[in-house]
């Protein structure tokens, strides 16, 4: 949004072919870092946060480091692996993509690259210069399941979600598990659009879901669609992504928040100080990778007492989310009781819990 | 009681989910009567969707924000025409160029507006609606562009049917060659269709960046566009069987969507195929009669005409 000219010329041809004229070439001296976004930065969602972290890095580190960006590539297709590639061949020293997608092509632009180290946000391969990261947004999502149901009557939480699969599926558990520590008959619908980015049908299942009874509506989508259904209809809202306050002023209660200021800057230091190592890094509420976006006044002091309790022991690692006993939809136990997930296990959640309405794949 | 409110939720958001494509459709099927393929549509929703909301954020009124969507819709519509009818330039290659030109420009004018607020149409003719029973805010949620996008498409089909400037739109998408000797302008009937359908889709998109999802973020349309151009060819180009066919469209969707909040044990993978699914079957259905499809398709469709030739 601070840069309009460049970034709309970019995402006007599919950015792609244009990458060279955002990396202008520069004298031996700062490193050279580079991001690729799937989406639009835009004014919240998830480029939009990556994109707050690479500012914030950049305001700490100062004159020591450059950054590039390209924004809306194509996940399909050979369009990042073409980004990627200029990137690397342009001298950038570092690489960060952003998207589960982008994991084939930095892999293999990574092998053709050996000097060149590459961060790959939320994917599972890793090589001697490739290093993956993501957040246990999850804890995030049982946090704002402790506020959902502390504030929905009904005690029906609506969630748009995008595709079945365990990322998402996950935070639905989630939600419905901090639901229910305030709420023992709180009960999740879910609604899958199939798609990551649709103003128009998150708005549609979000008038779906509110129309079949649901008081509080969360989703696991892009757009700032869902927080205005509910504004205009007087429902109560959680954000995903961003801090979607100033579209629900009165409605959006919080938002469950991607923090990577920290983590950029600590792995950027890494690299110019020489210890950077490819590692996985997967860190939550407790590394600060993961907030709750400011609370709605309307949120009653003892709930927030609960959530800065729960917060607490989440940061310190004493309260993990997927503690048993947790039962399936069908009543089977997934999670003895005293037992936790193994991360492994989070990572391929492909089960329903028991109060969760809907149906995967 | 709540049953009933269901059901009347079903029906408005079948209604708000098929107006974008109603007017962008409609619009369409003016220019394809005329024998103009516009395959720019996506691209025309998208500006008329930006400058709509630029101008309905920037000047504080929503008529505003619609006259500035018809015009920006026009604008891009315009070129079309100039490429086009003036120049006799390929449509189908014109009209690709000009959806990826309009995804451009519209980021470009949208640029400095994402993340303004603004009151979106049906709160701002009834601004307490988010205090209204649940069955008045449903009926409130049938904003004037709802209502239009169903009466534009009887007023076509009217003018199309009943009228000496229907008929001679009609002749001129028929054979071109045909109306010319009997006097008629046929590049201004063209571009005037051409027009036309800039300025509903203009509204089109204005109907998503004002009225749907009151906000401008870029690739805001996502593929409505694309919908709407198929269910012309969908309605055989009669405008009623458009208005058919876009709630059937919208309807399944919307169907899919209260199916899976009620928790239907169906896959999600297959209940969003539906509307889809759905549309193939009625095209199969369709023209499954070959010669009755060559007899609803404008003859002189994706034809340059030129004075002397």
């Amino acid at each position: 949004m601070l840069t309009p000219t460049r970034r709309t010329l970019l995402t006007s041809l599919a950015a792609a072919p244009f990458a060279g004229l955002v990396s202008p070439a520069r004298a031996a001296g700062p490193l050279k870092i580079a991001y690729v976004y799937p989406s639009p930065i835009g004014d919240a969602g998830w480029a939009y946060q990556h994109d707050l972290g690479r500012k914030a890095m950049v305001a700490a580190l100062g004159d020591k480091v450059s950054t590039t960006y390209v924004e809306s590539v194509s996940e399909e297709g050979a369009d990042a692996e073409r980004v990627i590639r200029k990137f690397a061949t342009d001298g950038n020293g570092l690489i960060f993509t952003v998207s589960f997608g982008f994991m084939n092509p930095t892999a293999k632009v990574a092998g053709q690259f050996p000097k060149t180290t590459f961060e790959h946000c939320s994917g599972y391969k890793r090589a001697k210069n490739l290093a993956t990261y993501s957040a246990r947004f999850y804890e995030g999502r049982y946090l704002s399941g402790i506020v959902a149901g502390g504030m929905s009557k009904t005690g029906v939480i609506g969630y748009v979600a995008a595709f079945p699969i365990p990322e998402v599926v996950m935070g639905i558990n989630a939600t419905l598990l901090g639901a229910r520590t305030v709420n023992p008959n709180a009960t999740i619908k879910v609604v899958f659009i199939s798609s990551w980015f649709d103003p128009g049908k998150e708005r549609a299942a979000a008038d779906t879901l509110i129309s079949q009874g649901a008081d509080l509506v969360t989703h696991h989508t892009d757009s700032t669609a869902v927080a205005q259904a509910g504004e205009e209809k007087g429902v109560y809202t959680i954000s995903y992504n961003s801090d979607m306050a100033k579209y629900g002023p009165k409605t959006v209660l919080t938002g469950v928040t991607h923090v990577w200021d920290r983590y950029y800057i600590d792995r950027v230091n890494a690299v110019l100080n020489g210890t950077w190592k490819p590692v996985d890094t997967w860190g939550g509420v407790g590394q600060g990778m993961i907030a709750l976006a400011p609370l709605n006044a309307a949120v009653p002091a003892d709930l927030r007492a609960k959530l800065d309790a729960a917060t607490a022991k989440i940061a310190d690692g004493s309260l993990k989310p997927f503690s048993g006993t947790i039962k399936d939809q069908g009543g089977a136990t997934k999670v003895a009781a005293g037992a936790s997930m193994s991360d492994q296990d989070i990572e391929g959640m492909s089960w329903f819990a028991e109060g969760v309405q809907g149906t995967l794949g | 009681m709540h049953e009933a409110v269901i059901l009347l939720s079903i029906l408005v958001a079948t209604l708000r989910a098929a107006a974008p494509l109603l007017l962008a459709g409609i619009g369409e099927l003016v220019a394809e009567r005329s024998g103009v393929l516009n395959l720019g549509v996506e691209g025309m929703m998208l500006v008329g969707a930006a400058t709509g909301f630029i101008g309905a954020a920037g000047s504080g009124s929503l008529i505003v924000g619609l006259l500035a969507a018809m015009l920006g819709g026009m604008a891009l519509a315009a070129v079309f025409a100039v490429l086009t009818l003036g120049l006799l330039a390929n449509q189908v290659a014109s009209g690709l160029a000009l959806t990826i030109f309009g995804i451009g420009l519209s980021a470009l004018l949208g640029a400095g507006w994402e993340g303004v607020p603004i009151t979106g149409l049906a709160t701002a003719v009834w601004p307490h609606l988010a205090q209204a029973t649940p069955a008045l805010q449903q009926l409130l949620l049938i904003d004037p562009l709802v209502l239009a996008a169903i009466v534009i498409p009887v007023g076509v089909s009217l003018f199309l049917r009943k009228t000496r400037a229907g008929l001679v739109l009609r002749a001129v998408g028929e054979s071109h060659d045909v109306a010319h000797t009997l006097g008629y302008n046929v590049v201004r009937v063209r571009t005037a269709a051409v027009l036309f359908g800039g300025a509903m889709s203009g509204l089109a998109g204005a109907s998503l960046s004002l009225a749907y999802t009151p906000m401008w973020t870029e690739g805001l349309v996502a593929g409505r566009g694309w919908i709407a151009l198929a269910l012309v060819v969908f309605s055989t180009w009669k405008p009623l069987y458009l208005v058919g066919g876009a709630l059937l469209f919208g309807f399944v969707t919307i169907a899919q969507y209260q199916a899976e909040g009620f928790g239907l044990n169906v896959s999600p993978y297959l209940l969003a195929m539906l509307p889809y699914l759905v549309t193939v079957l009625v095209l199969v259905l369709i023209s499954r009669d070959r010669v009755r499809l060559r007899l609803a398709a404008p003859a002189a469709l994706g034809r340059a005409f030129h004075a002397t030739g």
